[in-house]
């Protein structure tokens, strides 16, 4: 054990003592945590919209102020030629096309039907399916604004009607960030936490002070504790300020679940991780190595965690390897635990599996770093 | 009789098809400085990390301090000290922080560490510099601080990999003095080299060639036996039917 | 110019002889296309979703049937009282709570009115407003097609076209956004990393005071980049052509004539990093840590530019693969001519030239 501490006094001193991994360390994930959630807003409003209107009656103005008045569309382009509209989606200035044709409002009342023309540009599937579908809200309930100016209550007989009610849980001020924040926090810690591991003991190899610590009696498990406990405590630290300085401060997201929660599982989810940095590193030669491999595996990581894009989307093969990614899980007990107050009972399963995570790679990690050839 | 420490028999390492260690017996005597020499490529480096128990030989038989070298790799490293060409102090710590690590490392109490390592920093002149990263000092000091180093916990026996590559001949000269005061203490050294006049300084030699020791001797014998006027000659003769070339 | 080919060459051999930089240089945009291609998706499938029906009759039951034969849904679980709502909740176990009321189909002829209550959990409020969106929407139709007796006058019809991507295919989006991502951190890092390895192991200076020129020095170290780079776009070209069936509308050279400058840019990039500093390890970082984030975020292939605020918006006008992405974007699905995309060919025009500029004043300072 007295080993472990001498190794543990050399660590801590080496990263402390290199003034431009410090604030890579420290600094840039912080800057991070308060950019990113900023940018990371899938919210869909101030759509560009283009209106063509060939009646320009007093319907077509009405609807037309309707739109603009709902607060999802900005009016970017009025006028009368649709090819001038087009001409605005193709330069980008605009996302959505109204057509209004004429005699709108006489065929409206006279034929008792007309049709609107709406062109999307669905380059960016999601939004424009949106924004068709908001667009045609409107217009529905236009349509029924106009359905009782024409028609007497009295006259007109409503079938019977379903209304639902809605209530949103959990955050009911819609607060996007607050979705965001933890799980980005998780993956800021990640990228930390495993590539500083992966490199520094990569440098050790390509410097050559490894063959050093290979002739001294150190143990194997004493030289590989050495090396994770420094990087276990940095994750403990950045999670820390991440949690308690940006989300709390910043961003006003305070924990409905237990602390002591979210940094047991922090604990278990840092040893998996260091692990699989451990593994890297077994696997690699030179820090280029190491860092490319590292980064294909966080850039895996991240896309499959369900950070961005819900894992209940995915196809079925993809949904197993998002299993087997152990951000996934953290990422879930995150925004569980912070949200929602989950508690010890409701993440078991994640428990579970990630200390499964933890012995797996260390395992795999230990058995293929050799101290001899 | 003098007490043997280390001791091979048909020691043995392949690599694939390709055997880079072949067949090698030898002993050395307790006390005794002695020198492993041959050209570059020759399998002095691979045979040497065989002996540190950092390469499991592939067959053949070899004792360390009477520890075996298949089996008890751990209570070897107890009793060796290393240093290798590749340098092995960390350079982004100071020198008292190297020394305090290594010897923490070889279970100096603190008591004990404080002071050898004021001893160390004395003896080495470098009190002034104790505070100071590694990475700052001139090559000869950062050797013969990496040496002071190896030998901190008082092995049997030390190994020292080419230990002086890259410095004048003073700083060799003073590296050497610090060997043979070693040496008086009662510790074996086991050094390679390739400089010609460091093998002069030695008690006994090998040549390798090709994998294999072609010649073991003291270096007056060794002269002698090829008559020549100096070890660079003896070399020569030996190196000349190389098949493998210097990488 | 031999010594220069012989200097191309040794680069090459550098990239060709690391397998692990290679996977990174090649695995992973063709790793990324796939998963952007086949896995990825912002659309809500399968949302796990629970029912308390209080009403268990027949047309409580006619709607849940109808929601669980839409492609949004999948009903996971059915719960007996309120107090499970929070349980299923908190258990992550369903992301929506649909509540049947107590004599929903009497209350509903009889007194033509009755309220489903839908909760949801709106910890990602995105997921939580779509599928209201969609019960709202079942509601609705099932209101039209079952409860409706006579047409409805005057009614506003609405037909709606998707341009440029019929089937929303998210792909669409983001191929381009892929390429931009891999043009400018590939080149970026690898640029700067090897130049950095140079100087760590000081070869560098081997290579400065050898007869060539230092500028040439340079160039034959990026060149090998470039070369891999144009390589590399081809392959997600034919990928995302191929497999995933992406149109390709606009002309094959202006597109790698725009490719290329955003190369350059990217590779003068590199050579600043790389003379900023002196180990690879602060190398990678800055390249990494700095670049993929702000790459990924502001190019605007993840989140839409529009939302941000003013100041991430300035910042992103200042990211060279931000611009390209439009004119990726404009030549391959929207077909368009050079006469549509001059401004932001300007743009990245002047970036380049801009990165050129400073890094080789920079790295003309060092030698002196």
């Amino acid at each position: 054990m007295s080993n472990l501490k001498f190794l543990l006094q050399k660590e801590f001193k080496q990263i402390f003592r290199n003034k431009s991994l410090l604030p890579l360390i420290f600094v840039m994930p912080i800057i991070q945590l308060l950019v990113m959630p900023l940018a990371a807003d899938y919210e869909i409003k101030n759509i560009n919209i283009s209106i063509v209107d060939h009646d320009k009656s007093p319907y077509s103005r009405l609807l037309i102020s309707k739109i603009t008045s709902s607060g999802y569309f900005k009016l970017s382009d009025y006028g009368e030629s649709f090819k001038a509209a087009y001409d605005q989606i193709e330069k980008d200035k605009s996302d959505l096309i109204l057509e209004i044709p004429v005699d709108f409002e006489k065929n409206l009342v006279r034929e008792n039907s007309e049709t609107l023309f709406i062109a999307v540009n669905a380059i960016n599937g999601t939004k424009a399916n949106l924004g068709g579908a908001y667009l045609q809200q409107i217009i529905g309930e236009f349509n029924a604004e106009v359905l009782l100016q024409w028609i007497s209550p009295t006259r007109y007989n409503p079938s019977p009607q379903i209304d639902v009610a809605s209530s949103n849980w959990f955050n009911p001020t819609m607060n996007y960030r607050f979705f965001m924040v933890p799980g980005i926090l998780v993956f800021l810690v990640t990228m930390v936490g495993a590539y500083m591991c992966s490199l520094n003991i990569v440098k050790e190899k390509e410097v050559g002070t490894i063959e050093q610590i290979n002739v001294t009696p150190i143990k194997k498990h004493e030289f590989i504790l050495g090396k994770l406990i420094p990087f276990w405590v940095i994750g403990i630290v950045v999670f820390s300020i991440g949690l308690f300085f940006v989300a709390r401060l910043i961003y006003g997201i305070v924990p409905v679940g237990s602390i002591l929660l979210l940094y047991g599982f922090l604990a278990i989810y840092l040893i998996a991780l260091l692990g699989v940095g451990l593994l890297i590193s077994t696997y690699s030669e030179t820090q280029q190595q190491a860092m490319s491999v590292a980064f294909f595996v966080m850039m895996i990581f991240l896309l499959m965690s369900g950070l961005f894009t819900p894992i209940e989307s995915m196809p079925t093969w993809a949904k197993t390897i998002a299993e087997f990614n152990p951000v996934t899980y953290f990422i879930e007990v995150m925004r569980m635990v912070i949200l929602k107050g989950s508690g010890f009972m409701d993440v078991t399963k994640h428990f579970k599996i990630m200390a499964a995570f933890a012995l797996f790679f260390n395992t795999w990690a230990i058995l293929n770093y050799r101290k001899t050839s | 009789m003098d007490k043997i420490v280390i001791k091979t028999d048909n020691l043995t390492k392949r690599f694939g098809d390709f055997i880079a260690v072949d067949t090698i017996t030898f002993d050395v005597k307790e006390g005794e400085i002695f020198g492993f020499l041959g050209a570059n490529g020759a399998g002095k480096t691979t045979a040497m990390r065989m002996l540190c128990g950092l390469s499991i030989p592939s067959s053949g038989e070899a004792s360390i301090g009477g520890f075996d070298v298949y089996r008890e790799r751990e209570k070897i490293k107890k009793n060796i000290g290393y240093m290798s060409q590749k340098f092995s102090l960390y350079e982004d710590l100071t020198v008292a922080e190297n020394i305090r690590f290594f010897g923490g490392i070889y279970g100096l109490d603190s008591q004990n560490l404080k002071i050898k390592s004021q001893e160390m920093i004395q003896s080495l002149g470098l009190e002034s510099q104790k505070n100071k990263l590694v990475a700052s000092l001139p090559l000869g000091w950062k050797q013969k601080l990496a040496f002071s180093v190896s030998i901190i916990h008082e092995p049997k026996i030390v190994f020292l990999d080419e230990p002086t590559g890259g410095v004048d001949p003073v700083t060799r000269r003073q590296f050497w003095d610090l060997i043979y005061t070693a040496s008086e203490r009662g510790i074996t050294i086991f050094v390679t080299t390739h400089y010609m006049d460091e093998a002069e300084y030695c008690n006994r030699i090998s040549m390798m060639v090709d994998g294999k020791i072609k010649a073991m001797d003291s270096p007056a014998n060794l002269k002698s036996q090829f008559s020549a006027e100096s070890m660079d000659e003896v070399f020569f003769e030996l190196a000349r039917g190389a098949q493998r070339k210097a990488d | 110019m031999r010594q220069f080919f012989t200097f191309v060459s040794k680069e090459f051999r550098h990239v060709f002889r690391d397998r692990k930089t290679m996977l990174m240089l090649f695995g992973l945009p063709i790793a990324q296309i796939l998963l952007f291609g086949f896995a990825l998706t912002n659309e809500i499938k399968d949302s796990k979703i629970a029912i308390l029906d209080l009403a268990k009759d027949p047309a409580s039951r006619a709607i849940i049937e109808k929601i669980a034969s839409s492609d949004q849904f999948e009903i996971a679980s059915s719960l007996q009282s309120q107090a499970g709502i929070e349980e299923t909740f908190k258990k992550g176990s369903s992301n929506l709570v649909l509540v049947f009321p107590v004599n929903f189909n009497e209350d509903l002829l009889g007194q033509n009115s009755v309220q489903i209550q839908v909760i949801a959990d709106a910890s990602d409020p995105n997921e939580a407003n779509t599928l209201t969106n969609y019960i709202n929407f079942i509601v609705a139709s099932y209101q039209r097609e079952e409860l409706v007796t006579e047409a409805i006058p005057l009614q506003i019809i609405t037909e709606i076209r998707m341009l440029y991507n019929p089937e929303l295919k998210g792909a669409t989006n983001f191929v381009p956004g892929v390429m931009a991502l891999v043009l400018m951190l590939v080149c970026t890092l690898m640029t700067s990393v090897s130049i950095v390895r140079e100087k760590e192991n000081g070869t560098m200076e081997i290579l400065l005071v050898s007869p060539m020129n230092p500028f040439l020095v340079i160039v034959s170290k990026a060149i090998p980049y470039f070369i891999l780079s144009l390589v590399n776009l081809t392959v997600i070209l034919l990928l995302s052509i191929f497999l995933l069936d992406m149109p390709f509308n606009g002309s094959y050279f202006l597109f790698y004539f725009e490719s290329s400058l955003l190369i350059i840019a990217a590779l003068s990039l590199g050579l600043l990093i790389s003379t900023s500093t002196n180990s690879q390890q602060a190398a990678m970082l800055i390249s990494l840590m700095g670049m993929l984030v702000p790459t990924m975020l502001l190019t605007g292939f993840m989140f839409p530019l529009e939302n941000m605020p003013v100041p991430l918006q300035l910042i992103s006008d200042i990211i060279p693969s931000r611009w390209y992405y439009i004119i990726a974007k404009s030549i391959m699905i929207k077909g368009l001519g050079f006469a549509a995309i001059w401004k932001e060919t300007l743009i990245l025009f002047s970036m380049t030239v801009f990165f050129l500029t400073i890094s080789f004043k920079k790295f003309n300072i060092r030698l002196q």
